[in-house]
């Protein structure tokens, strides 16, 4: 029988909170590497220079078109033998979830500024504006206005995958709960709690999320 | 770096056929959680735009409900909790008396969670047909699941086809997952060989290389089967 009791959950609490404190650091983390990164994919992605353009979608559409879990493997053996000591699970995961992610934010960084008409930039230019300007005042505006809503589901989706880090030991949410239930051999409760903060933490993000996308619309 | 290269892994014995092993492991989970994905995807599509409210909030529920966790968790759940909390005999036919018992899960598993994203899709795919074509199915004397059957779910598959792609694409790469649960599809193939012969490079290579060349397969097979199922004279045929 189960020995799952409100004074057990109040022991196991620290526990869990650390993971979840890691699972938080490793999905901020990864959002803002993955982000830079795809901004720049995605300039280069757009670049009128042929060779650029066709570099950066081949790194998108390679990215892509592999499971996480398989580049998680990746970096874990082959930071090690890059850098010629263990770096651990964490930043090995990390590597891989920023290299990951930043093709996905590609995408939608590009959909997101050829979204814009191309009308705008004509407009801008002729009233004088430097394209920079242009960029600046009337691209970018609308391009983040219309991406946002999917960033931040995205950001949802990757604070869900950051559970994956479980294959390398990080010892995030999903471990920590996975290490007490193998420890206390009383894994049922302890999958079942995990699922629950799961959902309730997607849930509301993503009705805001909804809700955002809802009252926003240009 | 240090690294000593020896691409003769891959030929030798027994390593060559565990890889190929893995990946006839990897399709055959895709191909089987896509027929789950798509038959109840399509399914929990067409609940979502019923009239009835309680269908509707029901479909509803088990979208937010198997969107909000993530895959590995639900995973573990079938695989780990669901014995448990199910009837004894129940239980331990899952744990030793099904063959194949942590493919089977995969599949369950992949095909339900991914039925939610197909389900999105093919609502989107319906409610982005003209009402009209609806009605007059209705005023030519079709009941309701004829015009779903001959009328809105066939022109939905030809619109959200790309989607459905993707989809399809996910699966296949999702089901890495299997791994976990002791399925030695690709990805467990690539690391349990990666960690016998200490040549992770060229092992990671091949898997990349497998699992990029099965994509792009797919993805000209289905890029000419669009060309030919897309409405003419549309522009987009990608439903979002």
């Amino acid at each position: 029988m189960t020995n799952f009791t409100w004074s057990y959950l109040a022991g196991i609490l620290p526990l869990l909170l650390s993971g979840m404190v890691v699972t938080v650091e490793l999905t901020a983390a990864s959002l803002v590497g993955g982000l830079l990164l795809g901004i720049i994919l995605a300039v280069l992605r757009i670049s009128r220079l042929r060779v650029v353009a066709l570099a950066a979608a081949t790194y998108v559409n390679l990215l892509r078109s592999l499971p996480l879990l398989l580049l998680i493997f990746w970096f874990y053996f082959l930071v090690p033998l890059l850098v010629g000591r263990p770096v651990g699970g964490m930043t090995s995961a990390l590597i891989g979830f920023i290299l990951f992610e930043a093709a996905y934010f590609c995408e939608i960084i590009r959909a997101g500024l050829q979204s814009v008409r191309r009308g705008q930039v004509l407009a801008g230019l002729a009233s004088g504006l430097t394209y920079a300007q242009t960029m600046r005042r009337i691209v970018l505006p609308q391009a983040l206005r219309n991406m946002l809503p999917v960033l931040l589901t995205e950001a949802i989706n990757l604070f869900k995958s950051t559970a994956l880090v479980y294959v390398v030991g990080v010892r995030d949410f999903l471990t920590a709960a996975s290490i007490i239930g193998t420890r206390d051999n009383d894994l049922v409760p302890l999958y079942l709690l995990a699922a629950g903060v799961y959902l309730v933490v997607c849930l509301a993000a993503s009705l805001s999320v909804g809700r955002l996308r809802r009252g926003y619309a240009l | 770096m240090h690294y000593n290269w020896n691409w003769s892994v891959l030929t030798t014995a027994p390593y060559f056929g565990w890889i190929l092993s893995g990946l006839m492991w990897t399709v055959l989970i895709a191909l089987a959680a896509w027929v789950i994905a798509f038959s109840l995807g399509s399914a929990l599509g067409v609940a979502r735009t019923v009239r009835s409210r309680v269908v509707r909030a029901v479909a509803a529920a088990y979208v937010e409900l198997f969107r909000n966790i993530p895959l590995l968790v639900q995973m573990f759940l079938w695989y780990f909790v669901l014995p448990e909390v199910l009837p004894k005999a129940a239980g331990d036919w899952l744990k030793r008396g099904l063959p194949h018992a942590e493919f089977w899960t995969a599949v369950v598993c992949l095909g339900l969670y991914t039925a939610v994203r197909v389900g999105e899709q093919v609502r989107a795919g319906i409610q982005s047909i003209a009402a009209g074509q609806a009605s007059a199915g209705l005023a030519s004397g079709l009941t309701p699941v004829q015009v779903y059957l001959h009328i809105l779910l066939p022109n939905a598959y030809r619109i959200i086809l790309p989607a459905l792609t993707t989809e399809f694409l996910s699966i296949f790469k999702n089901s890495s997952l299997a791994l976990t649960i002791g399925v030695l599809e690709l990805t467990g193939r690539t690391r349990q060989i990666s960690e016998y012969t200490m040549q992770p490079i060229e092992m990671f290579l091949t898997a990349t290389a497998l699992y990029g060349a099965v994509t792009l397969l797919v993805a000209l097979a289905m890029w000419r089967v669009e060309g030919r199922t897309r409405f003419p004279g549309m522009l987009t045929s990608e439903a979002s």
